[in-house]
């Protein structure tokens, strides 16, 4: 292709739990050559493998099948690629869910290719008796602290085995674990040949990956400056119109909602973003200081001059393991005198349990005056006069499955032997579910295969 | 010199990161970058968080993008899927730094308003 060509990528979800309206509406309303989907978190990992362990087939996004359902003609028809991390611990089962949906709809000759290779859950044994510790990055610990209690494992696999399976003609690609930008930076490396090397290069992909993995957070949404934000109700998702040097424009469709510019970009830049100098890929380490960054028209801003360097000898892994239990839950009180009597509530629900042998360390209890400034804690300003009413929220949480769940019983009773003004106990009681660790730690990337397979359907 | 919320010369966006949360802050021009660059230090936004971050504040630099980038390392009660917090991922992190007041020169709160 001409070195001068723009490619098209989208993001239409930015999460799991995203609106299925975005990567709709990106299909419908504008040209494109590429959605990618996110529907990955660290906790969403350990949810999937316990499904899988119920239920072969199940432990994949099954959101994503749904979507392909609603736009597979438009996919075919307007050849839109689509990059999903939507595998999650089972992409077969995934990418044969997706297979039937085609089926269903008639097409022929649709390949699906299917990127793995980033779960590790049945190799730890094998890999720590080589040697690796999984000392977590965090604290230093090892893993044979919580081994027992590892309920998944993935390594954040790279942006290379994606371009790889759409060089094999792949339409559709699904992955399990891989970092979020590198959902953007393959499409780039299979369009514009760049090299492992292309340091540069994959680094601007990066920081173009980086803005659009959070959807509309990059459009106007979540932003500081709300009132500015039009149409929010069709807020646009975001598209970056990339160009083989590696620079690109972030846009979105005509007669879209929200906008793109320089600080609606660079909100979303911010993001999680910890050292800009160093921001560590598996296919490099981009640095978030070095670009420009330029409104080049409305809805357009432009990002170039990105730098980058080599890649780390490691692969990131996230792992997940029990790490005891948790309840919450809540009741309304109304004034007069709300706080007060919110907090006569609280002192309550600890004596009972006390009375009855439960006691929770401070750190293992909790309580919030919702509406009484608890997100803005300690602040002065953020301090409200006497609130008409306060969302009274507790919870506890330790190692004990009983102890927590002892809790909830206490809880709804207060609404007719507490003060007065005490409801909105729907719900019913609290119970205990499980607190899922996050355990991140390196892995040496020779340890590691990616491996890409391709299915016409 | 006026004594204001910096949400004034400044803008924000916030997550979580492990168990603490990154808040960035994205100065409104280059006359409140440089002052926010002088005042906004990582101790000051530690001592304005203190009552939900028990971690340390590290601060990070980016010129390019006018952003101060703060991590406050113990700031989600636990984190992820371990706090018990309403605000267990930082969402609001960003929101709670721009009500910081600082007395800021009238040069800079004019800079703004012809950025």
């Amino acid at each position: 292709m001409p070195a001068n060509d723009i490619i098209r990528i989208a993001n239409g979800q930015g999460f799991w739990g995203d609106s299925i309206l975005g990567p709709v509406r990106l299909v419908n309303e504008g040209p494109l050559d590429y959605l990618t989907l996110d529907y990955l978190a660290e906790v969403t990992m350990s949810i999937m493998q316990k499904l899988k362990s119920r239920k072969p087939d199940a432990g994949y996004a099954t959101d994503f099948v749904t979507l392909i359902d609603r736009v597979l003609p438009q996919l075919v028809e307007k050849d839109i690629k689509v990059v999903a991390n939507a595998g999650g611990v089972n992409p077969h089962a995934c990418k044969d869910a997706v297979l039937e949906v085609i089926k269903k709809h008639g097409y022929e000759g649709v390949k699906v290719a299917v990127v793995e290779g980033d779960d590790i859950l049945g190799d730890l044994d094998d890999l720590m008796a080589q040697g690796e510790e999984f000392r977590n990055m965090d604290t230093g610990e090892p893993l044979s602290a919580v081994r027992d209690r590892v309920s998944s494992a993935n390594v954040y696999l790279g942006a290379f085995p994606i371009a790889e399976a759409l060089d094999q003609g792949a339409q559709i690609v699904i992955t399990g674990r891989g970092t979020d930008p590198g959902l953007v930076i393959g499409p780039l490396i299979h369009e514009f040949g760049w090299k492992p090397d292309d340091y540069d290069k994959i680094a601007a992909g990066t920081v173009a990956g980086h803005i659009v993995e959070c959807g509309a957070q990059c459009t106007g949404g979540n932003y500081t400056d709300w009132r500015d934000v039009k149409d929010m109700a069709r807020i646009g998702y975001p598209v970056i119109e990339a160009s083989a040097d590696g620079s690109f424009v972030v846009t979105k469709h005509e007669g879209t909602g929200g906008m793109v510019t320089v600080s609606s970009v660079t909100h979303q830049l911010a993001y999680e973003m910890g050292d800009p100098a160093n921001y560590i890929t598996p296919d490099g380490v981009a640095d978030f200081t070095s670009f420009s960054i330029e409104q080049e028209g409305p809805d357009r801003v432009r990002v170039s001059g990105v730098k980058g360097g080599p890649p780390t000898p490691t692969y990131k892994v996230s792992m997940s393991y029990h790490d005891g239990w948790k309840a919450t839950g809540q009741l309304t009180i109304s004034g007069p005198d709300a706080l007060e009597k919110a907090r006569l509530c609280a002192q309550v629900v600890w004596d009972r349990l006390a009375f009855d042998g439960y006691e929770y360390a401070d750190e293992e209890r909790m309580v919030e005056f919702v509406g009484a400034n608890v997100c803005h804690d300690g602040i002065a300003s953020a301090q409200a006069a006497e609130p008409s009413e306060v969302v009274l929220r507790m919870g506890v949480k330790g190692p004990d499955r009983d102890k927590v769940n002892r809790f909830g019983p206490e809880l709804v009773p207060l609404v007719t032997s507490g003060p007065p003004g005490v409801t909105g106990f729907a719900g019913g009681r609290p119970k205990a579910t499980e607190i899922i660790g996050y355990w991140p730690a390196l892995l040496r990337k020779e340890l590691v295969t990616p491996r890409v397979s391709v299915f016409t359907a | 010199m006026t004594r204001t919320p910096i949400s004034a010369i400044a803008a924000a966006r916030s997550g979580d990161k492990g168990e603490g949360s990154n808040v960035g802050i994205l100065a409104r021009s280059d006359a409140a970058y440089a002052f926010l660059k002088e005042h906004l230090t990582a101790d000051v936004v530690r001592e304005h968080m203190r009552a939900i971050n028990t971690g340390g504040v590290k601060r990070f630099e980016a010129d390019n993008m006018r952003v101060l980038n703060f991590l406050l390392e113990d700031s989600l009660g636990g984190g992820g899927s371990a706090s018990l917090k309403t605000d267990a991922q930082g969402k609001t992190h960003g929101l709670a730094v721009l009500r910081l007041e600082l007395d800021v020169p009238d040069d800079v709160l004019a800079s703004v308003e012809n950025a």
